[in-house]
């Protein structure tokens, strides 16, 4: 037991070292970013599921779809209201979201997601020439 | 107010049902109360058996042929590569002794001889590009299309050594700076995905016809085989036609008079 102060201290330099970036980063959390709405769809008012829905299972209504519209050839979707949208994302979703970078991005950069769904679907329709 | 245990009992159970099937009772009330629906067009065209009759009378040069390939590929977002070992195709034009090798003659009359063969996907009957696929990414449909679903296509290219007509092409570069003019409309693919043709199958979903036979002048008929009065089954009562490599048994859903 004669080296017992310097294992404390080996310890504690061990422990102040492995929690560095916890330190650095204290308090610089990122703000959550808001998606900005386009004119579109703001005038729409709601979206193809509530606004609550669309937030948390947008992937997997998008999921559905695609197995819908690939596999059994349904197109159409009819929501609970009785609106009927073309299932399509290019054609669709971003047909009202024409702001791809403000809406789509933003949060999908903050929550380091990053989908492959732009490799070949085309990201906005309207804008580009 | 006095309770007896007894009652006491009986209206912490009926709370106790009544607490428990609260979420059941609102999961079907939500199933009666519009839940959201998928269906098809109400313009969708319909079929069986869809299937191209190609009536090669009609075309007697490349010239013939083009509109139908550009019509295609443009719609479609099928890449220019400029590399013959990258090419990308859904319909092309090939010879008659190259369409046809098992039907090839030592003497051929001029004209077939001459004549441009648009090639195309057969829809198989009996794909064996679905069977080798290991993903079934590629697939055949009960109106008789062999898609595909490019989401699952992880590019082994089984199906490219499976298909006898050479039908598929394997994006071995990203299509997307060699597209010349976008079709927003449809997506594009991205490298190491299979693609081939897929009969307008989106077209077909808002009641149009496929590309290549809007592009054709009359000289491609599309139609139902299983349906004995559609405009299809009576051309190929009316001419003699062939398939190619019918030997082997896939059963191709393309025609060719000739």
């Amino acid at each position: 037991m004669n080296d017992k102060h310097k294992i404390i201290a080996g310890l504690i330099l061990f422990v102040a070292i492995v929690t560095v970036p916890i330190w650095l980063n204290m308090g610089k959390a990122a703000p959550v970013p808001e998606p900005v709405l386009s004119a579109q769809a703001k005038a729409a008012k709601e979206c193809v599921r509530e606004t609550a829905y669309m937030k948390v299972e947008h992937m997997q209504l998008l999921d559905e779809w695609r197995d819908a519209v690939v596999r059994e050839g349904k197109r159409v979707y009819v929501n609970s209201s009785g609106k009927e949208f073309n299932m399509s994302l290019s054609n669709t979703c971003l047909d009202c979201h024409s702001n791809k970078a403000e809406f789509c991005d933003r949060c999908h950069t903050y929550a380091s997601a990053d989908p492959y769904c732009w490799d070949c679907h085309i990201d906005n329709p309207k804008e580009k020439e | 107010m006095e309770r007896s245990r007894r009652e006491f009992l009986k209206i912490a159970g009926i709370s106790a049902v009544g607490l428990g099937t609260a979420p059941a009772v609102k999961v079907f009330a939500a199933e009666v109360l519009g839940q959201p629906e998928m269906r098809l067009g109400k313009d969708a065209l319909m079929a069986k058996h869809w299937g191209l009759v190609i009536d090669t009378r009609k075309l007697k040069t490349s010239e013939d042929i083009k509109p139908m390939v550009q019509a295609c590929h443009k719609i479609h977002n099928v890449p220019e590569l400029g590399n013959k070992n990258h090419e990308i195709k859904w319909i092309w034009e090939e010879a008659y002794h190259n369409a046809f090798p098992t039907m090839e003659n030592k003497y051929l009359d001029e004209r077939v001889e001459n004549t441009p063969f648009p090639v195309l996907c057969n829809h198989c009957e009996n794909p064996p590009c679905v069977r080798v696929c290991p993903t079934k990414a590629t697939f055949k449909r009960e109106d008789g299309i062999v898609e595909m679903d490019f989401h699952r296509c992880i590019g082994c290219r089984f199906c490219m050594a499976a298909c006898p007509y050479g039908s598929r092409s394997f994006n071995f570069r990203d299509p997307r700076p060699f597209i010349a003019e976008t079709n927003k409309k449809f997506p594009t693919r991205m490298k190491g995905v299979v693609e081939k043709c897929n009969f307008c199958e989106e077209r077909l979903a808002v009641g149009q016809m496929p590309a290549c036979v809007e592009a054709s002048n009359g000289a491609l008929i599309f139609g139902d085989l299983e349906d004995p009065h559609s405009k299809i089954r009576e051309v190929l009562k009316e001419n003699f036609t062939i398939r190619r490599k019918q030997t082997l048994g896939t059963g191709p859903s393309v025609y060719y008079i000739v």
